[in-house]
């Protein structure tokens, strides 16, 4: 099983972080191959690649590209690194040791709208890489990458940081928006929709999109649409970052082709579970999506080819950002059930009451379980408190706190079971794995 | 004053946005760093160079986590206990960290050198455990790796503490 570098170079070519080597390495050419283009072609090309939107939701990339009036003279292009759900640390790779090809990704995607200015919104721990990455946008301005007529094609774009300050739902893109704006970070009420007049940055017409998704964009406009087709499958075109965390040997992210098996990745890539254990259950996108039950490493379901489709369909839960979570047979699925609520908790921006109180509760009842303080009609009813939670809030994060409890109830109801009664179950589980060898 | 001490900076970040008011965060950085937390008159000035009120102000210091209220330790150690991390053996991490320091939760060293508190996904999961130390990544700790750590930042502050009484004392002179 190999892994496939289209967006972490840096594997192949030490130092592409630096301008120099980047451009001696091919850097920048898509950009002036897109510059002598007319825009639509440019949406045209991303479009026809089947790109898919990398910060979770999949939304095909040049379609909502295509969204944006053409006539409205100020438009922005907004850059997703808030990177906060947990699990997720693919961004940060990127900007850290490829950060010319996101900048160059997304003058394309810029010069595509024909936008005024990139925002790259920054989650407010990456401190230290804002300050690189406006390093590299200084460096990009002396070469003529960024800034008035941008590789003598007479069309002018800044690129911007911006470093956010600690709120997980700065990542939703609405709340992304407002906090840009020195607004609370609170979603918007949609519509009107970013692409269009009065709903995006400074009311202008803006394309948000994930890092990781615009790192796409060089590669594709150098290789054409057909060439990033033919890796991954149809609907999940090209390669894609997997971050593996949690009970593995190999923690790291993974760039493979869509479509690799989740045995591939875990057990080829990430050296298997942790002390040769087996595997109990794997979140795939981070704290936000459905836990899948595996039985063992034995079990088919790690067969699955990770795509956009196969996750769907074959384990009912989803790709998402594919912050892959491994779980083992020693973790008490009800513990990582109440982890993830006391994010949610925490990062609920407070805004719509089912989201804001809903999680308080579903973290004290499950403190009380965990506590085996409960009895088994608790556990229904935080059942029923997270199902009433869904499709009822302002953003998806009331669905995301919802998610982990109903899966984790469905999925393994014995874990809970084995907390009613039983006044001395520890509050934390004395796991191999969460007690820490 | 902010205005004046860091003008250039200023200036270069309201450069980067058509209104004033996007520059509230970053200016509250700027403050924080100046003042050690966001305070009153970190508050006011903010207000004053963006043209806002001081409560909005203070409601923008309020709702985001990275602007703190009050003073924290010469090093705020943030430690992720989230998930990913949790089960790479974050919370003994945790744990341990605060014992060695003798300190609760959110509480700051005898000392004033050290806080200790923990924190959701830092994007650095598979370098667990972990921490940021005034934002800055410490990854693939341990507690033998941490006591170093925590030596090396008493003598650093030991050295600037001796350094200032010398400079002080050359003034004085
Ligand atoms: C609560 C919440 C948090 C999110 N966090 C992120 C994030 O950290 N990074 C990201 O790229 N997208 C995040 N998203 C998705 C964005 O709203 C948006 O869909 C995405 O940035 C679009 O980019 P893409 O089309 O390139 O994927 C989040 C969504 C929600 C509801
Ligand atoms: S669902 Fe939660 S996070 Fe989203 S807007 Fe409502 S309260 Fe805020
Ligand atoms: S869970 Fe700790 S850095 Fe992600």
């Amino acid at each position: 099983m190999k892994t496939m570098n289209i967006i972490y170079r840096e594997k192949d070519i030490p130092n592409i972080r630096e301008y120099d080597v980047y451009v001696a390495n091919g850097g920048y050419d898509a950009l002036k191959k897109a510059l002598g283009q007319k825009p639509t072609e440019v949406i045209d090309t991303v479009k026809a690649s089947n790109l898919r939107g990398r910060g979770g939701a999949g939304f095909p990339t040049g379609v909502k590209w295509s969204f944006i009036p053409q006539s409205e003279p100020i438009k922005y292009v907004v850059v997703n690194c808030d990177e906060s759900e947990t699990g997720t640390f693919k961004d940060r790779q990127i900007i850290e040791n490829n950060p010319h090809q996101l900048i160059e990704g997304a003058l394309i995607a810029a010069y595509a709208i024909q936008a005024t200015a990139v925002y790259i919104y920054l989650r407010g721990e990456f401190w230290d890489q804002a300050f690189d990455l406006d390093a590299r946008i200084e460096e990009a301005r002396k070469g003529g990458m960024v800034g008035k007529n941008i590789a003598g094609s007479g069309y002018n774009c800044e690129v911007y940081t911006h470093v956010g300050a600690g709120a997980y739902i700065c990542g939703e893109e609405s709340a992304l928006l407002e906090s840009l704006e020195g607004k609370l970070g609170q979603p918007r009420v949609r519509p009107p929709f970013p692409a269009n007049k009065g709903g995006g940055l400074y009311g202008e017409p803006t394309v948000i999109n994930n890092v990781e998704t615009l790192a796409n964009v060089p590669w594709i406009i150098t290789n054409g649409p057909d060439a990033f087709k033919k890796i991954g499958t149809e609907q999940s075109a090209g390669t894609k970052i997997f971050c593996v965390s949690g009970n593995v040997e190999k923690p790291a992210n993974y760039e493979v082709p869509m479509g690799t098996t989740i045995r591939e990745l875990l057990f080829d890539l990430a050296g298997g579970i942790s002390g040769g254990r087996q595997i109990k259950a794997l979140l795939p996108s981070g704290g936000s999506g459905p836990i899948i039950r595996i039985n063992g490493n034995d079990d088919p379901i790690l067969d699955t080819p990770c795509t956009y489709e196969d996750i769907a369909a074959k384990t009912g839960s989803i790709l998402g950002s594919a912050s892959f979570i491994v779980i083992d047979e020693t973790v008490d699925i009800t513990w990582v059930a109440s982890k993830v609520t006391k994010f949610f908790k925490h990062e609920s921006c407070g805004k719509c009451t089912p989201c804001r109180e809903g999680t308080y509760w579903l973290d004290k009842t499950l403190d009380r379980i965990m506590r085996g303080e409960a009895k088994e009609s608790d556990v229904d009813l935080i059942a029923n408190v997270a199902r009433n939670m869904q499709g009822v809030t302002l953003c998806a994060l009331g669905d995301f706190a919802a998610n982990p409890i109903i899966h984790t109830i469905k999925n393994f109801p014995e874990d809970f079971k084995s907390h009613i009664g039983a006044a001395k179950t520890p509050a934390a589980p004395k796991t191999a794995a969460a007690a820490g060898d | 004053m902010l205005a004046e001490k860091y003008a250039a900076r200023i200036d270069q970040i309201f450069s980067k946005y058509p209104t004033k008011r996007s520059a509230v965060m970053p200016l509250l950085h700027l403050a924080q760093e100046e003042f050690g937390y966001v305070n009153e008159e970190a508050i006011q000035q903010v207000a004053v160079l963006c043209d806002m009120d001081p409560t909005q102000v203070q409601s923008i210091a309020g709702f985001y986590t990275m602007y703190s209220e009050r003073p924290k330790g010469k090093y705020w150690l943030q430690v992720c206990t989230d998930l990913a991390c949790a089960l790479r053996g974050a919370d003994k991490f945790h744990k341990e960290l605060k014992e060695h320091l003798g300190v609760e939760e959110g509480g700051t060293t005898e000392d004033g050198l050290f806080t200790v508190e923990h924190v959701m996904c830092l994007a650095a999961c598979d370098k667990a455990p972990m921490l940021q130390c005034n934002f800055h990544f410490e990854e693939n700790l341990d507690m033998d790796k941490m006591k170093a750590r925590i030596e090396a930042w008493r003598a650093e502050a030991a050295a600037e503490k001796s350094g200032a009484k010398k400079a002080s004392a050359k003034t004085k002179a």
